[in-house]
């Protein structure tokens, strides 16, 4: 990681959001709503959930109280980044037609907000890097979202029992591609570390200390000792393989009897990138616009050809996915789909495990 | 091209989805300029003769006589459209089918005799074809404003057949299943209300019906650890889509599956169901 200037050890994040929005930064984070830690957009520092941690298993989630006061002691948002790089739904192009009948077509013309993402963890950081090669056509949407963020990363202490970044290679430690790195520390307090000009100019302007030797060595301890503390792990050995030789393994039909195909799971997820495109007019037919939405490999729809769908059951589309996520997205984009992060575990009301998952058909393939 | 003819009928239903048409405040004037109301009884007492290129049906067939007339609308309309849980599954009052409807008539009413009904309320397509479907009680105006525009534009209408967890995670609500524990319909209903009720904390609860291939059996052991099983999970299902196949289904099924419950425990001397 880039260390032009030295660390820092923040008392309180306070200066560091009113800063990020003095830059005329959107700052988005963590904040406590509906019974969940999800991601909003933060008027100052006391929004953030200090005191609340999560009591995650596979389709369960709980607030819990945290005596230790900390911030960032949990794991697993109900939404993902993705939601602000790769919103919902966005609208392509309205067209508009006037008295001669003459029709003007429009983009959306205005810039995107300025973003700071404020408690990025590492397995997180690796969906975005995901993100940037599936969708970052320079000049494209998402390239122009993309390059306005800026990225307060959080080095995870506390993973959850559905976490598996250690098993994708993804985390807890935070190694790139973010503005500054923030390990949480009892007090709670911060070490703060640079990782881009951007990330120095920042730094440079916050109230804190040197934090001194003991301090970096107990965080770099408490980071290491969370990849040890995951709950799940993915199979040993090359899932491409595992999931190519996997076409008519029996535990699709095992899954299929659980799987909802609410398409939970690829909403949640960091790096499920699929959409579709819809069109509206209005009742008088002097406008029409183009939105794309997100979409779904679980939606019957998502696969419709002439006469039906292509995956018209669930095992289908269960395959679909996980093939996909875990293999095929090698081949499409020389890396793994899936970065560890939990949420598809979390989220699925049915509690289906993409972990036990992969590890029932690498089994299945001993047999 | 002359101006499309709109016309609204009304069957065995609570008016509230025809209401949804008035409810169009801001496009009601858009709407007046873009088809012709030809016949409207919730709205005006002048009606046109027909055809129609447009018919929207709300409410469920119920009576001899709504036989005979759904196929008079069938006959006269271009596009025959069924609005709401009703027209699409046989609504609410469908809670009778396969109950004794004599009994009910000799308890209910003073003068029973006055009461012709059939035995069944039945949807709309068991009668005549549907060209399109709106769901959900009440239907959507949103929804409703969409199919009106696709017709006279004629495109496709957007009307996905998926899940309301869909439109849950795209507004950004928080699984009420998964983060609160709360029975919730969603995952097995279709989309199109906009996911209104779990983003005020409580569970979906059907309203819009069946999604495409809805898996209730998959649902069945997650509603059972929310707390919802047996007789109160046939009631969950028994609302306003009651009589939709797969939600009737998955009520059959809960209800037989609360039977062998008591049989195994060898209680009750409940007459059979």
């Amino acid at each position: 990681m880039s260390m032009a200037i030295e660390p820092l050890l923040l008392s309180t994040l306070a200066p560091l959001v009113a800063a990020l929005r003095e830059d005329g930064y959107r700052v988005v984070g963590p904040t406590v709503r509906d019974g969940a830690i999800v991601l909003d957009e933060l008027e100052s520092a006391d929004a953030l959930p200090y005191g609340w941690g999560v009591d995650v298993e596979p389709g369960g989630y709980r607030l819990r109280r945290r005596a230790d006061g900390a911030s960032f002691a949990h794991a697993a948002s109900p939404r993902s980044w993705k939601s602000y790089l790769h919103p919902p739904r966005e609208p392509l192009w309205t067209a508009s037609r006037d008295g001669a009948g003459d029709l003007t077509v429009r983009e959306p013309e205005e810039e995107p907000p300025r973003y700071a993402f404020l408690g990025v963890r590492a397995c997180d950081l690796r969906a975005i890097a995901v993100l940037d090669r599936v969708l970052g056509t320079p000049g494209g949407r998402y390239a122009r979202r993309r390059e306005r963020v800026l990225i307060v990363a959080v080095n995870c202490t506390e993973p959850a029992a559905t976490c598996f970044c250690a098993a994708t290679g993804s985390g807890p430690a935070a190694r790139d591609g973010f503005d500054l790195a923030l390990t949480e520390l009892a007090g709670p307090r911060y070490l703060a570390e640079s990782g881009s000009e951007r990330g120095d100019g920042l730094l440079s302007r916050l109230p804190g200390e040197p934090p001194g030797d003991t301090v970096v060595t107990e965080a770099r301890a408490a980071v290491a000792a969370a990849a040890g503390r995951m709950g799940r792990s993915l199979p040993e050995g090359d899932l491409r393989e595992l999931l190519a030789g996997a076409r008519t393994a029996a535990r699709w039909d095992d899954v299929s009897a659980r799987c909802l195909t609410c398409g939970n799971c690829t909403m949640v997820c960091p790096t499920c990138f699929c959409t579709t495109v819809e069109d509206s007019t209005d009742l008088t037919g002097g406008t029409a616009r183009r939105d794309e939405r997100w979409d779904s490999c679980f939606d019957i729809d998502f696969s419709y050809l002439h006469g039906g769908p292509v995956r018209a059951s669930a095992a289908a589309r269960y395959r679909q996915w996980l093939s996909h996520k875990l293999g095929t997205w090698h081949d499409q984009f020389g890396e793994s789909g899936c970065v560890g992060c939990g949420r598809c575990i979390v989220w699925c009301p049915a509690g289906i495990d993409i972990t036990e998952e992969a590890n029932a058909l690498a089994e299945e393939a001993t047999r | 091209m002359a101006t499309p003819t709109l016309a609204v009928w009304k069957f065995a239903s609570c008016d509230g989805c025809q209401l949804s048409l008035l409810d169009c405040e801001d496009e009601l004037l858009a709407l007046a300029g873009a088809v012709r109301i030809a016949h409207f009884l919730e709205a005006s007492s002048a009606v046109a003769d027909g055809p129609y290129d447009i018919s929207l049906v709300e409410g469920s067939v119920t009576t001899a006589g709504d036989v005979a007339r759904i196929h008079r609308v069938r006959e006269q309309s271009g596009v025959l459209v069924t609005i709401g849980a009703c027209a699409t599954a046989g609504g609410v009052q469908a809670l009778r089918n396969g109950a004794d409807v004599e009994e009910f008539r000799r308890v209910v009413y003073a003068r029973p005799e006055y009461v012709a009904t059939l035995a069944e309320s039945t949807p709309i397509s068991a009668h005549v074809p549907v060209d399109y479907e709106l769901r959900g009680c009440p239907i959507s105006r949103a929804q409703l404003l969409e199919l009106l525009g696709a017709l006279l534009a004629g495109r496709r209408p957007r009307l996905p057949t998926h899940s309301v967890c869909f439109e849950c995670k795209s507004r950004g609500t928080a699984c009420v299943l998964v983060a609160a524990g709360t029975p919730c319909l969603g995952p097995v209903t279709q989309a199109g209300c906009g996911a209104i009720c779990p983003a005020y904390g409580r569970g979906c609860y059907g309203c819009f019906g069946p999604a495409a291939r809805a898996d209730t059996d998959a649902l069945a052991p997650v509603l059972r650890v929310a707390g919802v099983a047996g007789e109160d999970l046939a009631r969950l299902y028994r609302t306003f889509n009651a009589a939709a196949p797969a939600f009737r289904a998955a009520a059959g099924r809960a209800e037989s599956a609360a039977g062998e419950a008591t049989d195994h425990e060898g209680g009750g001397d409940d007459p059979p169901r």
